[in-house]
């Protein structure tokens, strides 16, 4: 296990591919959550656990049965079929131990099922980890720390766009561009900047 | 009939999937560097969202309301697995063009929107004239966005390069681009659907 | 019987300066004066006639888009003028007059009037504009060519020489600071610009918190992490190098792009700083201050959220 390549995933998740702003995959929960901070927060903290426990089981299921079973085109119905039954599983275990934790990530949940975001880094995991049929060394934990960082890149993305909409709403924005295409343009802009840390070697 | 070609047309133009309902947007995206791939994916999710949705209006008094979502999800992504096994098959570069964006077709919000809004409460018929309307703004959407980012990114569509010899605006095939077209297309779409607006309610 | 009333109400502050956002607008296009002045000098008209092209091309997108949208043309304020200005400066000396005229045009259209115009934009205008150019035409903007030679022999620059681990020989720290070396036009001679930015702290224009965390933070960085192991590395070079000065004092300074409060400020400046450092240490491109700003741009409504005073009372 190789910590500067850890690193280097972690720099490539966070800010050059960033699974919104590079990628494009969370874009629906990304434009509809980040009005407001709070929400925004939370949503990426459930997106950060949810896409590190679903690339741990989807990672065991890829490799101790599709794989041998020659079944790998089953991988996208297995895979989604895990992530639903995981989120429907927090989501009943949450609610039964702790309302206010509900309350507050409650509603987002089954909106991370349907999210891209969670299915693409398990995906990715399994194209970037897995050659000619073979998990490489190490597999398990780069593919554990990509979604981790996949997610981390995802809060990130999800906070700073949030204090910028609170602001927004002062602004004397033309009224066709208000709402979504503003939006869009400041991800644009956000874009650029992350751009900045390309060929990242460490 | 004329029931269902308004069903049909109404994705395309009011209820543009990309335009309109701001649907899809994760492939519209990313798919949308060059205009081949995008009438591909725009195809590809077509194909799939028609067999959905007559499923799924089919089987709508069968399926129970509790577990409608991972029921969805199951067909959706069956479709999407065939759709995936005859592109590998017949069309493998688009398949390694459009790449992890295939399998992500299953999570598209077009098609598990449409199943939730239209098939599961409408008959057969017109559940799928509802489908292939969509499809087919989706891809006109999805084509028109790849239209702009080529032309401008490269100078060149679908092998066809422009006579005029300018600089290529790179950015335009990358993200930031991809974001920045999408918003200002939604931007004067808007503009387009109120001037539609305005002139309906002039006397 | 009517009483002739002598008393004038009126309510406060009382004070009046004669202070507006044109005066403090023209007053840094006059703090900017020097550098440009220099870098015309030290690269030829060339230089001159990107700076003239940069500035009536965002003049122009601003008429024109204030003209559309029936707002009124503010061109005398300034702010077109100084963004069209900044994007120059940040440009290399010998480049197509139709990057500085689309790099202006973007800036002013897509930086700042998309956003509602004066004082609402998020990011840095004349930064938007530079990275919109250097993602699309990166061929055009990583060219730079020799100065006090007027006749375009390309040279690299000192921090794109430091990247790639060449030798840089024949560079001391003067002609850092005069400005003998590649580079942008108004980024290079970093006695005219410090200059300038004398004159804004004197007056007041701009506080010291954000130039002094930011190149502090720079500093501290590329001399922890120097070449061969920790400590050694050569912060000077670092600071007189790449557009560190003119990003520190004159963009991120922004008043519309960067913190209310202080303390905020110093959380901007040591950000930008942070962000700087690490690109220009282990990121690919050589020079990372615009794209440090612009994020830091982005993170400023969060800043501003958690380090706000607390009115009395609450």
């Amino acid at each position: 296990m190789d910590v500067s390549k850890i690193l280097a995933i972690a720099i490539s998740m966070i800010f050059i591919n960033n699974f919104i702003l590079s990628k494009f995959l969370g874009l629906c929960p990304f434009l509809g959550v980040s009005k407001e901070t709070k929400p925004a927060v939370s949503m990426g903290l459930a997106v950060i656990f949810v896409m590190t426990c679903s690339s741990i089981i989807t990672w065991a299921l890829y490799r101790f049965i599709l794989l041998p079973f020659h079944i790998e085109y089953l991988r996208t119905i297995t895979f989604i079929l895990v992530i639903a039954a995981f989120v429907q599983l927090i989501e009943m275990v949450i609610r039964k131990y702790s309302m206010p934790l509900y309350r507050a990530l409650g509603i987002y949940l089954p909106l991370i099922t349907t999210n891209c975001a969670v299915l693409g880094v398990t995906i990715l995991n399994v194209d970037n980890f897995f050659v000619a049929g073979k998990a490489i060394k190490g597999s398990f934990f780069y593919s554990s720390f990509q979604a981790f960082f996949a997610g981390v890149g995802f809060l990130l993305a999800l906070f700073l766009m949030s204090g910028i909409r609170e602001r927004l709403q002062l602004l004397d924005i033309p009224e066709h561009a208000k709402g979504i295409p503003i939006a869009f343009v400041i991800a644009s802009l956000m874009s650029l900047s992350f751009m900045g840390f390309m060929g990242f070697k460490f | 009939m004329k029931r269902l070609i308004k069903e049909c047309v109404k994705g395309i133009t009011k209820e543009n999937p990309t335009f309109g309902l701001i649907l899809g947007l994760c492939p519209t995206l990313a798919v949308s560097t060059s205009v081949i791939n995008a009438v591909g994916m725009g195809l590809a999710a077509t194909f799939v969202l028609i067999c959905s949705n007559t499923i799924i209006s089919a089987l709508r008094h069968v399926i129970p309301d509790r577990i409608r979502l991972p029921a969805y999800i199951v067909v959706v992504a069956t479709f999407v697995t065939i759709c995936e096994m005859l592109m590998k098959a017949y069309a493998p570069a688009l398949n390694v063009a459009l790449g992890i964006f295939v399998p992500l077709i299953v999570v598209n919000c077009i098609i598990l929107a449409r199943a939730e809004a239209f098939a599961s409460k409408n008959p057969v018929l017109p559940s799928f004239f509802d489908g292939l309307g969509m499809g087919i703004g989706f891809t006109l959407a999805l084509t028109l966005i790849a239209l702009v980012r080529e032309l401008l990114g490269t100078g060149s569509v679908a092998g066809f390069t422009l006579a005029v010899h300018a600089e290529p605006i790179t950015m335009m095939i990358l993200s930031p681009g991809a974001l920045l077209t999408l918003g200002i297309l939604i931007a004067l779409s808007n503009m387009i659907k109120s001037a539609f607006a305005a002139r309906k309610t002039k006397p | 019987m009517p009483m002739k009333n002598n008393i004038l109400l009126s309510s406060s502050p009382h004070l009046h300066t004669a202070e507006s956002v044109r005066n403090i607008m023209w007053a840094v296009g006059l703090s900017l004066l020097p550098a440009g002045i220099a870098g015309v000098y030290l690269f030829g008209m060339s230089a001159f006639w990107i700076l003239t092209a940069g500035v009536i091309s965002a003049l122009a997108t601003e008429a024109a888009i204030q003209g559309l949208t029936r707002k009124k043309i503010s061109l005398c304020d300034g702010s077109a003028f100084l963004t069209g200005l900044l994007l120059a400066y940040n440009l290399p000396p010998d480049i197509p007059l139709w990057l500085p005229v689309l790099g202006s045009f973007f800036a002013v259209a897509i930086g700042k009037q998309i956003f509602g115009g004066l004082g609402q934009n998020i990011f840095n205008p004349a930064l938007v504009g530079r990275v919109f150019l250097m993602a699309s035409w990166p061929k055009y903007m990583t060219t730079f060519t020799k100065p006090l030679a007027y006749d375009a022999i390309t040279q690299a620059t000192p921090l794109a020489l430091l990247k790639e681990h060449k030798l840089i020989e024949h560079i001391s720290y003067l002609d850092l600071f005069l400005g003998k070396r590649g580079g942008c036009i108004g980024e290079v001679c970093i006695a005219a610009l410090l200059a300038g930015a004398l004159f804004l702290l004197v007056k007041g224009y701009i506080s010291w918190h954000i130039p002094f965390s930011y190149i502090l933070t720079v500093g501290l960085l590329t001399y922890v992490f120097g070449p061969n192991g920790i400590a050694g590395g050569d912060w000077l070079f670092h600071i007189l190098s790449g557009g560190l000065i003119l990003g520190a004092f004159f963009m991120a300074t922004d008043y519309v792009t960067s913190p209310l409060t202080h303390k905020g400020q110093l959380i901007f400046g040591t950000g930008c700083g942070l962000i700087t450092a690490v690109i220009r240490l282990w990121g690919g491109y050589p020079e990372g201050v615009s794209y440090a700003i612009l994020i830091m741009n982005a993170a400023t409504p969060i800043i501003d959220r958690y380090t706000k005073n607390r009115i009395y009372g609450t």
